[in-house]
């Protein structure tokens, strides 16, 4: 780059552009750091390349996730800012410059990529994160309809990619439960000694009131387990992205993935770029689109992790069409197992969604006794219903210890 | 009386020895390094296999005192560290009043003096007292909850107190602090960073021979050698949950309270229940597959005496 070439109100025209290009590729920055970009990159001069990025760095990157994003953008964007232009129609590989490595630019690029080269309804839709369970306000009303009640299956390249950021936002309020640990609440029926001798000192001593503290309730750890048979192919690849979502909104949550055998990928899913994350998990995991052997892997799950991730009463989620190679073989006992060692054992089935669905292969007449709840899973509108189920208290079962 | 600490690995295993814990060389080697380093010993492990008894073995054979915390869900500082005695304190506004012209300052420090304050093992570990450090031992570290292993980040690693009212208590010298884990979930990093991690395994068939013998008096040298062969073939099964050392020399126990010399099928039946716990995994081993189990042991028994 010839920073020198950019005289005074230019460059400042050109902060601006690049901060609305990280903008639209999910950065969230408002104006004022768009201010602030501006007086870092004065207080630093253009003298230096490296200085003019660390300077816009420190001002537009707050987390660690952004960095590809922002080093791609950067690379590409203070090269020649006329080549915004010209992204349309050329390939991203072809443009970077020596300093963005090109084997890191397959996935995040995209991200970038798509905001260099707007969409406006893409664009728009990236900016602030929703609260609680609301889809893409890009969309208009009618596209919406559509997208929730679409099969995963059915959907093509665009329409996935647009129900993966739908589901990127998804929350899932799951039922709190009591702890043993308490917090102040004017209402509650234990009594906090230390405030109240605290309270009572500010008035001498005459009076002690009475202060009152409240049991703290806190959602349930979550244990998920997800099939990537070849038969689930394509909802495990979705619903992997509702998982990520899962894993960065909340603590405790296990993910395991099985086919033919069993893989933990929890510390891959928390990394908090979702293209980085199922990179790593495609990397990690060696059975995409095999068999199942569904009764074998649960086997490996409970005698390996169940007393390392069940130990503290989880939700377990388990995410399978119930096509088991083995016919089922071993499948009962493992099953009865894994729903005596937890709260409460939602089975996610994308095969539901066959009106007069009957489970008539045996692996799925063994799993089926031995679950809380049966839902489908196929669409964004089963989800969201999921969520609200899951909000609601658990229907009584008998009390239950950790096997 | 509190002894010098061990200052070689074969003096520590000694010192183990002596208090019939038979240690093999890697722990020996990483609680010699505990204990010459200062810093906290991480045991995580299987159920029964001796965790905790390394704690009290410390304990008895320093001459320390024992200060032991046994975690549960909500554990907190009231209970693990410090708590206010209400009643005294109240009594003393109470009096206050009484002799009249309460200054609310004073009162104020009065009230949150250390006189009030009733100790728990934590503060207990770390209170200077003149004496040789104790042994600090935090039992099943995992069945208490995030909130408390972050509070332990301090107390671990400049082995400190805030009490606000009151100000930091500072140990002179560090406690000998011995953690354990039976990995019923994952203990964070940032407190297995401050401590020398050690898995503690099931025990070889030679040293369990040993195990038993130290720690079950009178048992004749056929039995121990049956009753080890047995349980080391048994963690050989696919069972739920394996036997530990505990459930060895239980065992043994029991075969010696029934006054038995030798193994026979009809007895491992009868008392599979202080091995196993759980009943899939009993169902599995009683009969035929105890009997099977049974017939190597002692085929395997007379190859080596022969």
């Amino acid at each position: 780059m010839s920073a020198s070439a950019f005289s005074g109100g230019k460059l400042a025209e050109n902060i601006m552009h690049f901060v609305r290009a990280l903008r639209a590729a999910g950065l969230p920055i408002g104006p004022g750091r768009t201010l602030d970009a501006l007086r870092a990159v004065e207080a630093v001069g253009v003298g230096r390349r490296d200085d003019f990025y660390w300077a816009l760095h420190s001002v537009l990157v707050n987390r660690r996730e952004q960095r590809d994003v922002f080093n791609q953008a950067f690379h590409i964007f203070w090269r020649d800012p006329q080549l915004l232009e010209k992204m349309m129609s050329l390939l991203l590989p072809r443009l970077t410059s020596e300093e963005a490595p090109a084997n890191d630019l397959d996935e995040v690029s995209q991200r970038v990529k798509e905001a260099l080269a707007p969409s406006p309804v893409a664009a728009e839709g990236a900016a602030e994160p929703p609260e609680e369970i609301e889809f893409d306000a890009a969309l208009t009303f009618s596209d919406r309809e559509r997208l929730q009640a679409m099969d995963f299956e059915d959907m093509n390249a665009e329409e996935q990619a647009e129900a993966r950021r739908a589901i990127a936002r998804l929350r899932l309020p799951i039922e709190e439960v009591r702890t043993r640990r308490s917090r102040p609440d004017a209402g509650g029926r234990l009594i906090d000694m230390r405030a109240a001798l605290r309270a009572s000192l500010r008035t001498g001593g005459a009076i002690i009131p009475l202060v009152r503290r409240a049991p703290r309730t806190r959602h349930p750890p979550l244990v998920v387990l997800c099939d990537i048979s070849g038969s689930m192919e394509r909802y495990s690849r979705m619903l992997l992205h509702f998982v990520h979502a899962l894993t960065n909104d909340r603590d405790r949550v296990q993910t395991f993935l099985f086919g033919t055998r069993l893989t933990n990928i929890t510390r891959h899913l928390r990394h908090k770029d979702v293209d980085v994350a199922l990179a790593k998990i495609a990397a990690a995991a060696e059975d995409w689109s095999g068999g199942t052997r569904i009764g074998k892997t649960l086997a490996e799950f409970n005698r390996l992790w169940s007393r390392r991730v069940m130990g503290q009463g989880p939700l377990v989620l388990l995410i399978s069409d119930g096509l088991d190679q083995s016919a089922g073989e071993g499948l009962e006992a493992e099953m009865a197992r894994l729903h005596r060692s937890c709260r409460r054992l939602v089975w996610l089935n994308p095969l539901l969604r066959f009106e007069g669905f009957e489970p008539k292969s045996k692996g799925i007449q063994a799993m089926l006794p031995h679950v809380d709840e049966f839902r489908p899973v196929h669409n964004l509108k089963s989800l969201a219903e999921l969520a609200t189920a899951l909000a609601k208290p658990a229907p009584r079962r008998d009390e239950r210890r950790a096997a | 009386m509190s002894q010098a600490l061990p200052k070689t690995i074969d003096e520590t295993a000694e010192l183990l020895k002596s208090a019939r814990y038979v240690a093999d060389r890697n722990l020996a080697t990483v609680l010699f390094l505990a204990l010459k380093m200062g810093r906290p010993l991480f045991l995580e492990g299987e159920a029964g296999v001796g965790k905790t008894e390394i704690a009290k073995v410390l304990a008895a054979t320093l001459g320390r005192r024992l200060e032991r915390l046994q975690c549960y869900e909500g554990l907190d500082v009231a209970s693990a560290v410090y708590e206010w005695n209400y009643a005294r304190q109240m009594i003393e506004i109470r009096l206050a009043e009484a002799a009249g012209g309460a200054d609310r300052t004073r009162l104020g420090e009065d009230v949150f003096s250390p006189r009030f304050l009733i100790d728990r093992p934590l503060l207990r570990a770390v209170r200077p007292t003149g004496e040789a450090p104790p042994v600090l031992l935090i039992d099943e570290l995992d069945r208490t909850d995030e909130p408390f292993e972050a509070y332990l980040l301090e107390v671990l690693s400049d082995f400190q107190i805030t009490i606000p009212e009151i100000g930091t208590i500072k140990a002179e010298k560090p406690p000998i602090v011995v953690i354990t884990s039976n990995r019923t979930r994952e203990i964070h990093d940032a407190l297995k960073r401050r401590c020398l991690y050690h898995w503690v395994d099931y025990p070889d068939a030679a040293r369990e021979r040993a195990i038993v013998a130290a720690k079950v008096p009178g048992i004749g040298e056929t039995l121990t050698r049956e009753v080890v062969a047995f349980v080391q073939s048994l963690r050989g099964l696919d069972l739920f949950k394996l036997p530990g050392v505990a459930e060895t020399i239980d065992w043994a126990n029991a075969l010696i309270a029934l006054d038995r010399i030798t193994l026979d099928p009809a007895t491992v039946n009868d008392t599979l229940g202080v091995l196993l716990k759980y009943q899939d995994d009993i169902a599995r081993v009683r009969g035929s597959e105890a009997a099977t189990l049974l017939e190597r042991v002692k085929a395997e028994a007379v190859a080596a005496g022969a």
